[in-house]
């Protein structure tokens, strides 16, 4: 693996293009959780000019329905949900400002195509790691959507969260060059 | 006839959902360190590496392995000599869900109306499968399965004239397609033959295998090896970032046919094949 780089959050256009697919990366500073009906939620906002609950600008959303914390934890276990299913929502979030995602899983032709138009960078987390990355979460709290239970929106303060940029603003897949790399015929 | 008491069950079904999602099987972090001596990809070893420390922290801290602690499938082997005290059987595997979710810190992660999808709030209910065997022990066995690998899951009904060929071309294609989705390294619960919903139960059911086991029948413990090698040239590797292990293990159980069938089911696990059982 390549030299581990540190970013913090909001994301500048000038750290988005300093990424590339294949980096590992360690992210500090605040992030928010959103996951399907969020999502729903959120696009419905924009489209109908509402204010959403948090400033989508340089902001980074981490695909994640965490478990319910222990007494005196912020934050229960916590990895990434696939991401596919937040596909549909995803371009026009970053039209509105939003600049990394971090999930686990291949993303649409779509989605690609608008990292490289509004520059944002797609992360992948190891799933199924959830008890390690809670122990990066400094703090948590619920901002929206509170009846949504796991799928709650909710602010997290965190330090050294450990990802690899998969999709960046050029272009790039790692999931596919990855596979292309190790597969073998016959 | 021998007596259980309600309580019991639904004590013992509730600390099963806890372990289970905690703490990991021996078999599957030996996996996971074999692994990661023979996986090429450098991205792919520190994967490894993280899900091995995961499970460490997860023990430690009796915290899920992975925050999606799954729907709760049960299975039970009531002997026939079992007589249950002061309620019903599924009313305390039910109770015992509830309770392990909730005291647990356990994600409750279904809804009660697959279009309407509101949380029902304690994880239940949960899927029950029953055998009756002879004697005067209740065996429960608690399988949290996660949603996100699941989707990855499917049934086909092959023809017979597909035989081996067909088998091998569905389960290894279903893996290709599966990518990173299902959090690769996977277990690959395979069933073959019975019905259609038989079949996928039986692909199920495989996924409680211990790894490395071998299958009693050498020509299916061969088809599981085959499938293994073939599922692990695809590339995919840990996460579905390149690298040479995809998949830890493939269990195949097979069930008789009709004549005019050949069902094959693929059920597709994330590296955190939880399972725990007890006997009472």
């Amino acid at each position: 693996m390549s030299q581990i780089k540190n970013i913090i959050t909001p994301l500048t256009e000038e750290a988005v293009k300093s990424l590339h697919a294949g980096d590992a990366v360690t992210i500090t500073g605040t992030i928010y959780t959103a996951r399907d009906l969020a999502h729903q939620r959120l696009v419905a906002a924009l489209q109908n000019n509402e204010t959403l609950p948090f400033d989508l600008r340089g902001a980074v959303i981490y695909y994640v329905g965490p478990s319910p914390a222990k007494p005196g934890r912020p934050i229960g276990s916590c990895g990434p949900t696939t991401s596919y299913r937040m596909d549909a929502y995803t371009p026009a979030l970053l039209a509105a400002g939003l600049k990394g995602m971090i999930g686990k899983g291949n993303r649409s032709p779509a989605v690609i195509e608008a990292l490289k138009k509004y520059c944002g960078v797609y992360f992948a987390a190891v799933g199924g790691a959830a008890a390690l990355l809670a122990q990066r979460v400094r703090s948590a709290r619920v901002i929206a959507y509170e009846e949504l239970g796991p799928e709650a929106l909710q602010e997290l303060v965190v330090e050294n969260l450990p990802v690899i940029v998969v999709n960046d603003c050029y272009g790039a897949d790692l999931y596919q060059e990855g596979v292309r790399r190790y597969k073998k015929e016959g | 006839m021998r007596t259980i008491p309600f309580d019991q069950i639904r004590d013992t079904v509730a600390r099963l959902c806890i372990e289970a999602n905690c703490i990991l099987g021996e078999d599957v972090v030996r996996a996971l360190e074999k692994g990661r001596e023979i996986e090429e990809s450098p991205t792919g070893r520190e994967i490894l590496n993280q899900l091995l420390e995961n499970q460490q922290i997860a023990r430690e801290e009796m915290m899920p392995i992975c925050q999606d602690t799954g729907w709760a499938v049960v299975w039970l082997e009531v002997g026939s000599q079992v007589k249950i005290e002061g309620g019903e059987l599924y009313d305390a595997i039910q109770a015992g869900v509830a309770k392990g979710y909730t005291d647990g810190y356990l994600r409750k992660s279904i809804v009660a109306d697959p279009l309407r999808r509101k949380n029902t709030g304690d994880n239940t209910p949960a899927i029950i499968y029953t055998e009756i065997v002879p004697g005067d022990r209740l065996k429960i066995t608690v399988q949290p399965k996660g949603g996100g690998s699941e989707n990855m899951s499917e049934i086909k009904m092959l023809s017979a004239a597909d035989g081996v060929a067909g088998i091998k071309k569905f389960v290894v294609d279903r893996v290709w397609r599966s990518q990173a989705n299902p959090c690769p390294p996977v277990i690959v619960g395979v069933g073959l033959g019975g019905t259609f919903e038989k079949c996928a139960l039986l692909a199920k059911r495989a996924l409680l295998r211990e790894i490395g086991s071998l299958h009693p029948d050498p020509f299916y413990a061969q088809l599981e090896q085959e499938l293994l090698e073939e599922i692990n040239k695809l590339g995919i590797g840990p996460q579905g970032l390149g690298g040479r292990v995809t998949a830890l293990a493939v269990f195949i159980e097979a069930f008789p046919c009709h004549i005019a069938t050949l069902p094959c089911a693929v059920n597709i696990n994330c590296h955190a094949a939880r399972h725990r059982s007890a006997v009472i």
